[in-house]
């Protein structure tokens, strides 16, 4: 009882001794906060608030239909995806800047030790080269993925995509094709990415026939997405949303699996609005029709379109034909923006359906600026201000 | 309290005459020295390496004279460059500083040995790793700072951040590696299509060196003969990648291949202000462009988001603190050949701390650019 041994003495003495450091050290940093320690030195600044981020990630139900799931993030699942490829085909290649090490998002850990240097290996920074010599990859007939580290680099290789890629089988009579390039790159907004790693290119492709355009939503979606896009006979570009590359996490089987291109998925159905969107922004309309619901009673139709190009025009007409009214939203400024191709072609074909213009919530046209991400970026408040003003047209 | 003492001690040691000035604390601090001029040399002589050279005969002279003043205006400059930077690598980490942020300590002998060989009327153009050449051009750092971050005193207004700082006759801050140097091509045309005897310094890394826009570039520089300086700045590590695994041939100064090239030591201001001058002569005299290689390093990562040593070990920038930090470097030279006393370095030390430490609490209160003016007048 009155014995206490030598060791929790220490201890006591010590924890004592921590605990009036802290204070100490809190009354000094509350000094500082203050106005000074000794009123001599500068203030420190108060820590700026964070802004929360303009979505939150809304994992889809784990698929039953592929076997075995296991926990990923979406840059995992990419992983995942990738040495799913390698596996099954031999002639399978990756090459990019800095994927030897594993890439700046980790999306090729471990691949180089697994396949070897000869088929994950880097390449100098010159994207026009790496998109060129992917070309030359696909056409001998190998299978060509080939890495852009930030979808904001991707111009020097247009010519190379547009001019050469894109025309190849056209133009030799189908004698030659690259439909075994790939090419992936992380895409869209990050919370501080400023001008130049923050962009949404999709819609500069998108005019460009003969190639393929693809953004998932999620890492389920990625992974079955980019194993089709690697199989299909035409290059694909395929852009990863960078801010879900930790932020997103679910289920995702361990097997390969396809999820078909070209075809858009109605997530929620509805009745009274269609919401279009791609990449991050799907979880922006998501919560947008959940405050829909819950604040005006209206029903919203929800769709993923997935493949950019060829994009599924039907599901998305049949969608307004039912709801007359049609939103859609991308982070990529406003003109010339994909949205500009889809409610033009949905005027076409839903004319006498539609009960109000349809609505484009997008970036504004400026370069993606350096501060102000949170009031340039579509978020789910001017979604649901383009929305009511549409309900009540 | 520090900071008292130390004001008191270098009042004591200034003397009466720097006493007013003393007593007006501000950015533009008068350098006066601690003992009497008598007692310093006036200058001194000292050897440097020799240029490695490519299609020239003969090179940058291997000795150089540094006068007191020369080498006290270089020191702080410096000196300034690398406090600032270990400053905004503090900000970042308070999240003071947000978005990119490549910070260019290791590196300062290259922006300073370039800017004190040129004239202010000359042309400059770099990638992303600006902060240096922003405040040797011109910048204050007080302006560099609130640039970082995002207030509308900054030299791009706040809209560009760290990547992109502008000024008279410096043309940023580019963020798409590369890209600047057919840019840098097209500013010496307008250098000699206004006759004004002016030239382009056009920097690029060690990653850039293999952008195939570069090599049209030398073409039409060549072709043309336009009064373009290409500076290849190699660091040795193109983000994460040594320049063994990134390049056919790592003789940057040679990849100009018909245009001359020098390849010099960056982590020594004289050598480079030896180069600098050899290189503009030689543009100035309507010969063409020519090509320079400087050998230099930096202590961080590629930006503040990598912390440099998964690619590199610590003991190699270890090694390269203590052999050849180009502030040090000058530092002995100083001091050995009596220069400067040890006094008067550490006062300009602690003065730039000083300085650099009051520019922090204002860049932080000025408002950011207004939204509406940030997204209508562009």
């Amino acid at each position: 009882p009155g014995w206490v041994p030598a060791s929790l003495e220490r201890a006591a003495a010590l924890t004592a001794a921590a605990m009036a450091a802290g204070l100490a050290l809190r009354g000094v940093v509350a000094a500082r906060r203050r106005g000074g320690l000794w009123g001599r030195l500068p203030p420190l600044p108060a820590a700026p608030r964070r802004p929360a981020a303009h979505f939150a990630f809304q994992p889809d139900p784990a698929p039953s239909a592929y076997g075995q799931t296991q926990k990923m993030n979406l840059f995992q699942s990419i992983t995942s995806a990738l040495d799913n490829a390698l596996a099954k085909d031999p002639t399978a290649v990756i090459f990019g800047e800095d994927v030897a090490f594993g890439g700046v998002f980790r999306c090729t850990v471990g691949l180089r030790d697994k396949y070897g240097k000869d088929r994950v290996f880097n390449t100098p920074l010159c994207e026009q080269g790496i998109v060129g010599f992917g070309i030359g990859v696909a056409v001998a007939g190998a299978t060509a993925i080939a890495e852009i580290q930030f979808a904001d680099y991707i111009f020097p290789a247009f010519d190379q995509i547009v001019n050469e890629a894109a025309k190849y089988r056209y133009r030799s009579g189908d004698l030659f094709n690259c439909g075994n390039l790939t090419i992936r790159a992380p895409w869209g907004c990050v919370g501080h990415g400023a001008l130049y790693h923050s962009q949404s290119p999709e819609a500069f492709f998108a005019h460009c026939p003969g190639i393929k355009i693809v953004i998932p939503r999620s890492p389920v979606q990625a992974k079955g997405l980019l194993l089709s896009c690697i199989e299909d006979k035409n290059p694909c570009i395929f852009f990863e949303p960078k801010i879900l590359y930790r932020a997103a996490v679910e289920q995702v089987p361990v097997e390969p699996y396809n999820i078909p291109l070209s075809q858009a998925e109605v997530l929620q159905t509805g009745s009274d609005v269609t919401l279009v969107a791609w990449g991050t922004q799907v979880h922006v309309i998501k919560e947008v029709a959940t405050m829909a619901q819950e604040k005006l009673g209206v029903s919203c139709e929800v769709i993923d379109l997935r493949t950019i190009l060829p994009w599924d025009t039907e599901t998305v007409c049949k969608s307004v034909v039912k709801t007359g009214r049609l939103l859609i939203s991308h982070e990529a400024p406003l003109t010339g923006g994909f949205a500009s191709e889809i409610s033009s072609t949905v005027q076409e074909e839903c004319f006498l359906n539609l009960e109000a213009p349809i609505s484009r919530v997008c970036g504004y046209d400026t370069p993606f600026p350096h501060i102000f991400e949170p009031f340039y970026i579509p978020d789910k408040w001017k979604c649901y201000d383009a929305l009511r003003k549409m309900i009540n047209y | 309290m520090r900071k008292m003492l130390l004001a008191a001690l270098s009042r004591v040691l200034q003397g009466p005459a720097a006493t007013a000035a003393a007593a007006g604390r501000t950015a533009s601090r008068v350098m006066v020295a601690s003992r009497n001029y008598t007692d310093f040399a006036n200058e001194a002589t000292f050897e440097i390496k020799k240029c490695d050279l490519h299609r020239l005969e003969e090179g940058p002279s291997t000795t150089a004279v540094l006068t007191r003043e020369e080498g006290l205006h270089y020191y702080k400059t410096m000196q300034t460059i690398r406090r600032m930077e270990l400053k905004s690598d503090q900000l970042y980490k308070q999240k003071i500083i947000r978005g990119f942020c490549h910070l260019y300590d290791g590196q300062e002998a290259c922006c300073v040995g370039l800017e004190v060989a040129i004239k202010p009327t000359d042309h400059v153009i770099t990638a992303y790793r600006v902060h240096g050449f922003a405040y040797a051009r011109g910048v204050p750092v007080r302006t560099i700072l609130a640039e970082l971050t995002g207030r509308k005193g900054g030299c791009a207004k706040g809209k560009g951040g760290s990547m992109h700082m502008y000024t008279k006759n410096f043309y940023g801050g580019n963020g798409i590696v590369g890209a600047q140097v057919p840019l840098g091509a097209g500013i010496a045309l307008a250098c000699k299509y206004f006759g004004k005897n002016e030239v382009c310094l056009t920097l690029y890394g060690d990653g850039a060196a293999n952008q195939g826009q570069i090599f049209e570039t030398y073409n039409m520089a060549a072709l043309w003969k336009l009064p373009c300086v290409f500076i290849c700045e190699n660091n040795r590590y193109g983000m994460g990648t040594s320049v063994e695994r990134a390049a056919a041939s790592t003789d940057y100064y040679k990849r100009g291949d018909f245009i001359p090239g020098l390849r010099v030591d960056g982590m020594d201001v004289l050598s480079v202000r030896e180069a600098t001058k050899f290189a503009t002569e030689y543009c100035r005299a309507g010969k063409g462009p020519i090509l320079m290689e400087l050998q230099t390093y930096r202590y961080h990562g590629h930006s503040m988001s990598d912390p440099g040593i998964s690619y590199r070990t610590r003991e190699e920038i270890q090694e390269v603190r203590s052999k050849s930090d180009p502030i040090t470097l000058l530092k002995d030279r100083m001091i050995n050949n009596n220069l400067a006393s040890i006094e008067e370095l550490k006062e300009i030390d602690v003065g730039s701390s000083t300085d650099i430490s009051a520019c922090c609490p204002q860049a932080a209160p000025q408002a950011p650019l207004g939204l509406v003016a940030h997204l209508g007048a562009l």
